[in-house]
């Protein structure tokens, strides 16, 4: 065991990515993730080899960090949810050019302006594109200040191991609230050599260019069919879930982040009322968990999906079930966070 | 037989794209040519734009990557954040700069970013097929002002390089043109300037280089050349409006 420190959680992203040799950072101030530029530029600041800009706008950090990470080098930007909404462009950009990066999202509640508590309400341009084209990002939801710190690491690997833009989705209570967390080493296994398409100069070989153009159409499909060629294989080897108390489960709460870890409570609640409640927390919403849920709905057939949004998840939790169960759904917007008391309330309306 | 007359190093032979009597082809040889003088092909990483030139990685002989319209400036800081030793250059044009791209090309000026911008102004968005530009000249007709460009309700035609020049972050800024050999020689002595600030890592360099669009203009290629002298010339003033002497 290493020493346990207590950080709080936009701090430990950014020192998690600093551990994971992330030594470029490009970002924009908004509440609630400051605290994470604020932190990657007393550290850079002061380091060889690395480098911190306060960028113009959100939309100039993740043009900078698609021009450093075109170098071959671990780099981030992070945000939250308006600021995620100016990346779009870049990201998609970066997606389709096939560059490695990290995309931290501490969501608030929106649309618009929103507010600045925490909100879950951006899963849908998570998870289904949000920026034009064809494309995916891989996305890691913790559900602690230490898988903040965990995640944020492995998010580095399997960008760097499929070539594709990685987002942690977080919110805006995970980024502000304090846990302690460990660093565990986190060495890096079979982590492909990028020296094969990154930007060096060309001593030595021909000159090589980095793009997301083709105005060949057979050409450009070809290249969507490559890309989505990698999304095949991290659906079959990357998806990753908790699952607790699933088997014999009068009803299963399907719920991710912040809010899956207020759903463990709610399943203790549940057990002293005699009342048996399950959870599957998918960790990497991209890939979704689809092959546990539809294993569960064979033979749990209430499940509640909980949310900080309007109902998002849930309609992949609908794809998964497939007609096989019942999905009912509970969310609540705008910055406000289910308390447990709430939640199982909701759950003994369908048990 | 000697060869007296080639491709610099620094362009491939992919045959340009270009329309007859622009002056992006001359423009790149000339960029080509000081890479070549410098020796620095190898070590340069250039960062083409969204327009007409957004081929350009083709035609470079070096390592390109394509940016979003408007974002080189953003893409090549972050490339030079981490090569600080590399030799970094955009290029880019008057809609992609002047109008998309204008947070974008102002703070990396202000930041006195160590790099090299190739800005292309010919009055008009091309590979669109002839839009008004932020450089379109009051009364100019284009497919966004078919009745001339009215100051009144478009504004008036920015001079990136007069207003770049005020920030102190900048330390060699100059518009150059292309529409005449005399022009030509001195557009070349000032891009090397420019790769040379960089060199010298002194900060942010930008030439902005006067051109002409026959197809979009409906013109000759001579007469293109022509009017460019007659039109954009008076407004637009070729000269240095900030050199590193000044910033020293």
């Amino acid at each position: 065991m290493g020493e346990k420190i207590l950080m709080k959680g936009n701090e430990a992203i950014g020192e998690a990515a600093i551990r994971a040799g992330c030594k470029y950072y490009f970002g924009y101030p908004i509440t609630p993730q400051s605290e994470l530029t604020a932190y990657m530029a007393k550290k850079l600041l002061k380091m060889e080899n690395a480098a911190f800009v306060q960028a113009e706008s959100e939309i100039a950090a993740i043009n900078m960090v698609y021009g450093a990470a075109s170098t071959g080098v671990r780099t981030m930007t992070s945000s939250s949810s308006p600021g995620i909404s100016l990346k779009q462009e870049g990201i998609s950009y970066i997606a389709g050019a096939k560059i490695p990066c990290v995309v931290v999202n501490m969501q608030r509640g929106g649309p618009g302006l929103g507010s600045i508590q925490p909100a879950q309400g951006d899963y849908f341009q998570a998870i289904k594109g949000g920026g034009h084209g064809d494309y995916h990002l891989i996305v890691l939801a913790p559900d602690s200040v230490q898988e903040l710190v965990d995640l944020t690491m492995d998010a580095f690997d399997l960008a760097d191991k499929y070539r594709n833009p990685a987002m942690i989705l977080g919110d805006g209570l995970l980024g502000q609230m304090m846990e302690a967390v460990e660093f565990k080493e986190h060495p890096k296994i079979n982590l492909p050599d990028k020296s094969g398409w990154a930007l060096t100069g060309c001593k030595g070989r021909e000159h090589r260019y980095i793009v997301s153009f083709d105005l060949d159409p057979d050409v450009l499909e070809k290249w969507n069919i490559k890309i989505f060629e990698k999304y095949k294989k991290l659906k079959e080897k990357e998806v990753r879930y908790e699952a607790i108390n699933v088997e014999n489960a009068d009803l299963i709460i399907v719920a991710y982040g912040i809010v899956a870890r207020i759903a463990k409570t709610v399943i203790q609640n549940a057990k002293k009322e005699g009342l048996n409640v399950g959870l599957i927390r998918p960790i990497t919403l991209f890939p979704f968990p689809e092959e546990i849920i539809s294993k569960t709905a064979e033979t749990v057939k209430k499940f509640l999906t909980v949310e900080m949004s309007m109902g998002q998840m849930v309609e992949d939790v609908r794809l998964a079930v497939n007609g096989k169960a019942k999905v009912n759904f509970y969310g609540r917007v705008g910055g406000v966070i289910p308390s447990p008391v709430e939640i199982l309330e909701e759950a003994k309306k369908y048990i | 037989m000697n060869k007296v007359f080639g491709y610099p190093e620094s362009l491939t032979e992919v045959p340009f794209t270009y329309c007859p009597g622009c002056h992006h082809g001359i423009a790149h040889r000339l960029v080509a040519e000081v890479l070549d003088e410098f020796g620095v092909r190898e070590n340069t990483i250039g960062v083409c734009p969204v327009g007409c030139s957004v081929f350009a990685y083709l035609f470079f002989n070096v390592d390109m990557i394509s940016a979003a319209h408007g974002r080189a400036p953003a893409t090549a800081t972050g490339i030079k954040r981490v090569r600080p030793d590399s030799v970094v250059f955009a290029y880019q044009g008057d809609g992609d700069l002047a109008s998309i791209g204008t947070a974008e090309i102002v703070h990396a000026a202000n930041r006195g970013e160590n790099i090299t911008v190739i800005f292309i102004n010919n009055a008009i968005y091309g590979m669109t097929g002839g839009q008004m530009a932020p450089t379109t000249l009051v009364g100019q007709v284009t497919q966004t002002s078919p009745y001339g460009r009215d100051p009144k309700t478009m504004g008036y035609p920015l001079r990136m390089a007069e207003m770049l020049s005020t920030l102190k972050g900048a330390t060699y800024i100059s518009r150059v043109a292309l529409n005449k050999p005399a022009n030509i020689i001195r557009a070349k002595k000032s891009i090397k300037k420019a790769f040379q600030v960089q060199l010298d890592k002194k900060g942010f360099s930008l030439v902005e280089v006067l051109s002409t669009c026959p197809t979009n203009w409906g013109l000759s290629p001579i007469e293109a050349s022509k009017w460019l002298e007659e039109n954009m010339i008076p407004y637009f003033p070729l000269g240095e409006f900030r050199t590193p002497e000044e910033v020293a």
